[in-house]
């Protein structure tokens, strides 16, 4: 199997950091060889992009994906969007030559040429695929004994077709990941359900993507559980900020603590809060560590 | 004269790419799973069914309502591929100048930053609370990447579709 090279994309180095440096700090911890990848762009967001213009999006993803078939190395996402636009441009480009020889005709003007030949990745099915649950298990220092809402988010398991992992409606491997760190995941009404930012509505229609976000923070609510743990950082600003932005406009009191699964497992692995950009000034996220470090003691 | 044929031309290509629709028989599954259809005027159901038989399709607002979130795509037990029809539709509205004012405000970040999302005063100093480097190892540090990125643009014609002034062709329908 091939190294890893990191793809970060926008909203993780630009928005949320502590992503970048949690992603960083827990595989190496687990040994697992990754690399930076240097000069990629934005994937192109697969919502918006692929919406406006296919033959660009086609072409700025095969970019990046070069950057990696130059590394021999797969790609490894840390995005929900990131890994629906680089693995479907990736499987456009191994399936058809044609494509493939019409994205090289364009990407030679930068004196580039994609092959095809290497795996785009994302981290909760590369960590489930290749590490596993037990194992990761095995590396836990501090065990999370909080109860979460996992939340899967749209693309790492759709379209299912593509993605090989199984069905949609009531997949496990990522509450597997979740409970391997000793916390509890919570069933909650429409699990499944998207956060509401996909597909443009976020920046277009911001009310209406907002309210789809309330509807599901609602249902959260009712469970009764201490943070939700994401796998994309779009979902991840949609719970976020929009809890933030659905207080103030739709006069709600949500106060729900927001981690990236990168994050959690950071905090299992034993590094401090701190370190993993899980900004402990923000009311929400101080109680949760303050739970987290009484468990401990 | 050139109106009517890009309006001829983009009743084509909706009919080319929703072809698939005429599967549908209207059982619903595709609008009862739409989470976005709980909250919006989206019918996914209808837009589907009637997309390849009316051209103001391309201006209809509901287009951009749509997550992507896929449950629909999964679910129809007619196996159309809703959301990949979809976005192509989108796809010839833009080309047809329905680019929404937001959307270009996106298309302006990616031109400008190679990034929908470019970095901001604030993240560059959490970056360095953390310890972290000021710039990402992302086309925000190497500039020849940005460069690249720039001339990829240029090459697919990207900059002059995003500069198209609205013009819904449902203005031109012959």
């Amino acid at each position: 199997m091939k190294g890893l090279s990191l793809f970060l994309g926008c909203l993780v180095p630009n928005r949320y950091p502590g992503i970048e440096l949690a992603t960083k700090l827990c595989l190496a911890k687990l040994d697992i060889d990754l690399e930076e990848l240097k000069g990629a762009s934005c994937c192109p967001a697969p919502g918006v992009f692929r919406s406006f213009d296919k033959e660009m999006w086609l072409t700025l993803a095969s970019r990046n994906i070069v950057l990696s078939e130059q590394m021999q190395r797969d790609m490894l996402t840390i995005c929900n969007g990131c890994f629906s636009t680089l693995a479907d441009a990736n499987r456009a480009i191994k399936k058809s030559e044609m494509t493939k020889q019409k994205t090289n005709k364009i990407l030679k003007q930068i004196g580039k040429e994609v092959k095809g030949d290497i795996e785009i990745r994302h981290i909760i099915e590369y960590l489930y695929k290749e590490i596993g649950p037990e194992k990761i298990a095995l590396h836990v220092e501090t065990k999370l004994k909080i109860r979460v809402a996992v939340h899967y988010g749209c693309h790492l398991i759709k379209p299912t077709r593509d993605r090989d992992l199984g069905s949609f409606e009531r997949p496990v491997f990522f509450d597997q990941l979740v409970t391997a760190l000793g916390a509890t995941s919570i069933e909650y009404t429409d699990k499944m359900a998207c956060c509401g930012a996909g597909g443009g509505v976020r920046s277009s229609m911001r009310e209406k993507s907002l309210a789809m976000t309330e509807a599901k923070l609602s249902y959260i609510r009712e469970a009764d559980v201490d943070c939700i743990i994401n796998s994309c950082p779009f979902c991840h600003m949609q719970f976020d900020s929009g809890q933030e932005e659905i207080n103030e406009h739709m006069k709600a009191q949500y106060n729900i603590p927001v981690l990236h699964y990168t994050q959690f497992l950071g905090l299992a692995l034993g590094f401090p809060a701190q370190m993993l950009g899980i900004d402990t000034t923000i009311k929400k996220n101080r109680r949760l560590v303050e739970k987290i470090a009484a468990d401990e003691d | 004269m050139k109106d009517r044929t890009a309006s001829y031309k983009a009743i084509d290509r909706i009919s080319n790419v929703a072809a698939d629709s005429l599967k549908c028989i209207n059982c619903g599954v595709c609008s009862s799973s739409c989470p976005s259809g709980r909250h919006t005027s989206l019918n996914i159901r209808r837009l589907i069914k009637n997309a390849a038989k009316n051209i103001d399709i391309l201006t209809n607002k509901e287009l951009w309502m749509c997550t992507t979130c896929y449950n629909c795509q999964e679910r129809c037990p007619r196996s159309i591929d809703i959301v990949d029809m979809l976005l192509d539709i989108r796809a010839i509205s833009v080309q047809c100048g329905s680019l929404l004012p937001e959307h270009r405000k996106t298309c302006m970040m990616l031109l400008e930053h190679g990034h929908a999302v470019p970095i901001s005063e604030g993240c560059k100093s959490k970056r360095k609370e953390l310890g972290m480097e000021e710039h990402p190892e992302t086309v925000h540090k190497y500039k020849e990447g940005l460069e690249e990125v720039r001339t990829l643009l240029l090459a697919c014609g990207f900059e002059r579709l995003v500069g198209k002034k609205n013009n819904p062709p449902g203005d031109n329908t012959l």
